[in-house]
């Protein structure tokens, strides 16, 4: 059964959507939080609370997909870190599980076999990449060369020491 | 002054923390650092400060005090600044807060930006968190970029527009335009986030709905290629080649073929050519089977592509992966209705899923297997449910024994009788959902079931002892308390059995309880006056019903002044009890809004039966259940046959003469053995 909850009507207003992305670690610390929607930080530490226990309580026979509130769940767990998003009624579950995988490779192939540290002393390049990878919860890019590309070319653009001119 | 600290150096340090504490001093420390830093102005190292503020705003300390620094760094030239600037602003400056509009002026100077970088930060930031405002100033600035070349840049834009017109749908129409030839791209980010526009249009605007069913051929040929073509290393997943690109346009598909024949022929050849050779070793394989069959489903397509489609989620089903046959039976559930015959050839998997570990797979598993109950499987069915309703979590037991009360009321049949007491027991007893109105269909169904008996008083007499809180189930309870008491307390019952005056007590105190209804006191009375033919302790029995002669509940009254008479009239009857004798009070109520005037009732028996019908308490019953009207009938039956009875009911209703006829057969053995 699921708890009847008062969630602002942004939640309400389309049917493929993914609504927020959360990685967090076996002891429930978030490593990554990406929200797609607005919502008040009280409101998202709440979320994230509940959620994050309610992934950890969860065996690991257990499919990765659960009922939560309005939204679906799809999760995958890579070595120490849980990858966790919040998609709506009408989505395909099993593409999600494949765009978590996709980020993951992403991450793997930039910072060559990542693991959880690499997340937490890096944290600000694995949001880099995943905002060449999703925009508004949907994938921008589907090739894996042109993400890394694009991100390598960026952060080329970081080591250039004189100031840029806008037009 | 020192340079502030790098931020690697202060992630380190703060995971030395042994405490919670001494971690919160850290942060104190350094946001106290930071603070007078920005109070500074600092333009060399603000970059490297709001980075830090916002690892602490992720271990959940608060850093708002950071966010006007964001709209600085936005405001920079560094790119560095910039990168981190649009990060905070997306972390910290959702469009509650205040200062949020005022990063439109920076994001429509970086949407103009000569580096391509700058432009997808800015486009990046506008499509995740832009509000409603910031989206209807700049959707301009959008629709220009939806029109470039720049692949980069028209990727983002398609996004970008997505968020627009979820912000502001009125300005769907203008990006209409732009729309006109982004199929014809190579680039497939392009291609993809093309297909999401287009399909958020069509999703909020019927007008758009119709212009784009044009695109249906171009669709299926992109979708064709798709799979047609050899292997293509930049787009290949398990040797698919963009799945996530054939998801979307599969999902278009389906809203466009929608109720629209012409579209769903049009689709028809290609969904059944996916359908067929899609590779399903992996979950990327299923995921475009899955969304395939969520199209066919959902347009008109011909009936051997539907079956089809679900002879696929019959395969999914023995999947050995959970998720997929999660998925399955998520679908499944989705076309039940529409294609009940198609789903019951794969009744026996979804039943067995009934045993999987997962809860979620359990769920679906129930909610399709009650889906599924006809007449034709209903005994069968009915065992695996109980099993399950006996054996499931708590969070299920409700929803199970609803249903399966539903499936037994529906497609019951005489034949089937033991089978559904057990069945509405289990639910009665789940404490779950069971309307008043069927609380005699409950007590008619028991009293059918003969070898039941016992174990139903015990069982019901047990679930009293926990709580008297469910008026359905006191009500049933009481009832076959009172006809089957003699049963309860015979030692019939494999468990330690309740002695008499246990079971006045419990009945006593449903009297005298502000849980039970006045409908269930009704029901404790009568049982208790019942147990006066069945227990010993008559005394006991007349004090309580002489009591309740004088109740304020009339309808109570009334029962307890009957049953008096019956202590003092016949007193002599139940000292020698005729066997030969049956004494049987009707009940007769009146749920309708008016009332039932010269109300009178006829029986006619066999003629190996004598009958006397004894004065009845009144010839008026009261509407709305206010009141009843009892009467003895007392049958004589020297030959213990079967009693049945012919009964005529005649009573005036809102001025016109009414008569009603019945036979009545299923009088209780005990009546006449």
């Amino acid at each position: 059964m699921s708890l009847t909850t008062h969630f602002p009507l942004c939640f309400l207003f389309s049917l493929f959507q993914m609504q927020f992305m959360l990685l967090f670690s076996r002891q429930g610390k978030l490593r990554l939080q990406k929200w797609y929607v607005p919502l008040s930080d009280k409101e998202k530490k709440k979320i994230t609370r509940e959620l994050v226990q309610t992934v950890l309580a969860r065996k690991p026979k257990m499919c990765s997909f659960l009922e939560w509130r309005d939204l679906k769940i799809v999760y995958k767990r890579y070595a120490s870190l849980y990858f966790c998003c919040a998609i709506e009624d009408q989505d395909n579950e099993l593409i999600t599980l494949e765009i978590i995988h996709r980020y993951v490779e992403l991450l793997d192939k930039y910072f060559g076999s990542v693991c959880e540290l690499d997340i937490i002393f890096n944290f600000e390049k694995a949001y880099f990449i995943l905002d060449e990878f999703l925009l508004g919860g949907e994938a921008q890019e589907t090739s894996k060369k042109n993400v890394l590309k694009a991100i390598e070319q960026a952060d080329l653009l970081q080591e250039v020491r004189h100031r840029m001119k806008s037009k | 002054m020192p340079a502030p600290i790098r931020l690697r150096e202060l992630i380190r340090t703060i995971r030395t923390a042994r405490t919670q504490a001494e971690e919160r001093e850290m942060i104190q420390k350094e946001c106290a650092a930071i603070r007078s830093s920005f109070r500074e102005e600092d333009n060399t190292y603000r970059c490297r400060n709001v980075a830090k503020l916002l690892y602490m705003h992720m271990l959940g300390y608060p850093a708002h005090f950071g966010q006007l620094e964001c709209l600085k760094l936005i405001a920079s030239q560094k790119f560095t600044d910039k990168r981190i600037g649009y990060l905070g602003a997306m972390l910290l400056l959702d469009e509650r807060q205040d200062v949020h509009l005022l990063m439109t002026n920076c994001i429509k100077n970086d949407l103009n930006h000569s580096t391509q970088y700058v432009q997808g930060l800015a486009l990046c930031t506008l499509g995740c968190m832009g509000s409603s405002e910031m989206c209807r100033d700049l959707a301009g600035e959008v629709e220009k970029l939806l029109k470039t070349s720049n692949s980069y840049l028209r990727k983002k834009a398609a996004l970008c527009a997505v968020h627009v017109i979820r912000k502001v749908p009125e300005l769907m129409e203008m990006f209409l335009p732009a729309t006109k030839n982004l199929l014809s791209e190579k680039n497939h980010g392009v291609l993809h986030t093309s297909v999401v526009l287009l399909t958020e249009m069509c999703e909020r605007s019927p007008d758009m709905l119709a212009h784009f069913r044009k695109l249906v051929p171009q669709l299926v040929r992109i979708l064709k290629n798709l799979i047609m073509s050899g292997y293509s290393p930049e787009h290949d997943v398990s040797g698919i080649s963009d799945p996530f690109l054939q998801v979307r346009i599969l999902r278009l598909l389906r809203i466009l073929g929608k109720s629209d024949d012409d579209s769903s022929e049009a689709m028809n050849d290609i969904l059944a050519q996916v359908a067929t050779n899609t590779e399903t070793s992996k979950n990327v394989g299923n995921a475009i089977l899955y969304e395939t069959v969520l199209t066919i489903m959902d347009i008109k397509s011909e009936s051997g592509l539907r079956v089809l489609a679900i002879n696929i989620l019959g395969r999914f089903l023995l999947n050995n992966d959970k998720n997929i046959r999660y998925v399955a039976l998520t679908s499944l559930l989705k076309t039940v209705q529409t294609d009940h015959n198609a789903v019951q050839r794969h009744r026996s998997t979804i039943v067995d899923c009934l045993k999987d570990l997962d809860v979620s797979i359990k769920r679906r598993a129930m909610e399709l297997s009650f889906a599924l109950v006809n007449g034709n499987n209903i005994r069968g069915m009915m065992k695996e449910l109980l099993y399950f309703l006996d054996s499931c979590d708590p969070e299920f037991k409700a929803d199970c024994a609803s249903g399966v009360f539903l499936a037994a009321e529906k497609y019951g049949t005489d034949s089937l009788t033991s089978l559904h007491v057990t069945a509405v027991l289990s639910c009665v007893l789940a404490g779950s959902y069971v309307r008043d109105d069927s609380v005699p269909n409950l007590i008619q169904l028991i009293t059918n079931s003969v070898e039941m008996h016992a174990y139903t008083v015990q069982r019901l007499y047990k679930a009293l002892l926990d709580d008297i809180s469910q008026q359905p189930l006191v009500q049933v309870a009481s009832w076959c308390i009172g006809e089957y008491g003699d049963l309860l307390v015979s030692g019939q019952c494999e468990e330690e059995e309740p002695i008499q005056d246990e079971v006045l007590d419990v009945l006593e105190g449903l009297l005298v309880s502000n849980l039970s209804t006045p409908v269930t006191r009704g029901y404790a009375l009568t049982a208790i006056m019942k147990l006066s033919t069945r227990f010993s302790s008559v005394n006991r029995i007349k004090k309580v019903v002489s009591i309740y002669g004088s109740s304020i509940d009339v309808e109570l009254q009334q029962r307890a002044v009957e049953y008096n008479a019956l202590f003092k009239k016949y007193d002599h009857m139940r000292a020698n009890p005729n066997p030969n004798i049956a004494v049987i009070t009707i009940h007769a109520s009146n749920s309708t809004e008016a009332e039932m005037t010269d109300f009178v009732f006829q029986a006619a028996v066999p003629k190996t039966f004598q009958l006397q019908l004894l004065s009845p308490s009144s010839n008026v019953v009261p509407a709305l259940n206010q009141g009843t009207v009892t009467q003895v009938i007392r049958v004589l039956n020297p030959q213990k046959q079967q009693l049945r009875m012919r009964i005529k009911l005649t009573y005036t209703h809102k001025g016109s003469p009414v008569q009603d006829l019945a036979e009545v057969n299923n009088f209780p053995p005990q009546s006449w053995q």
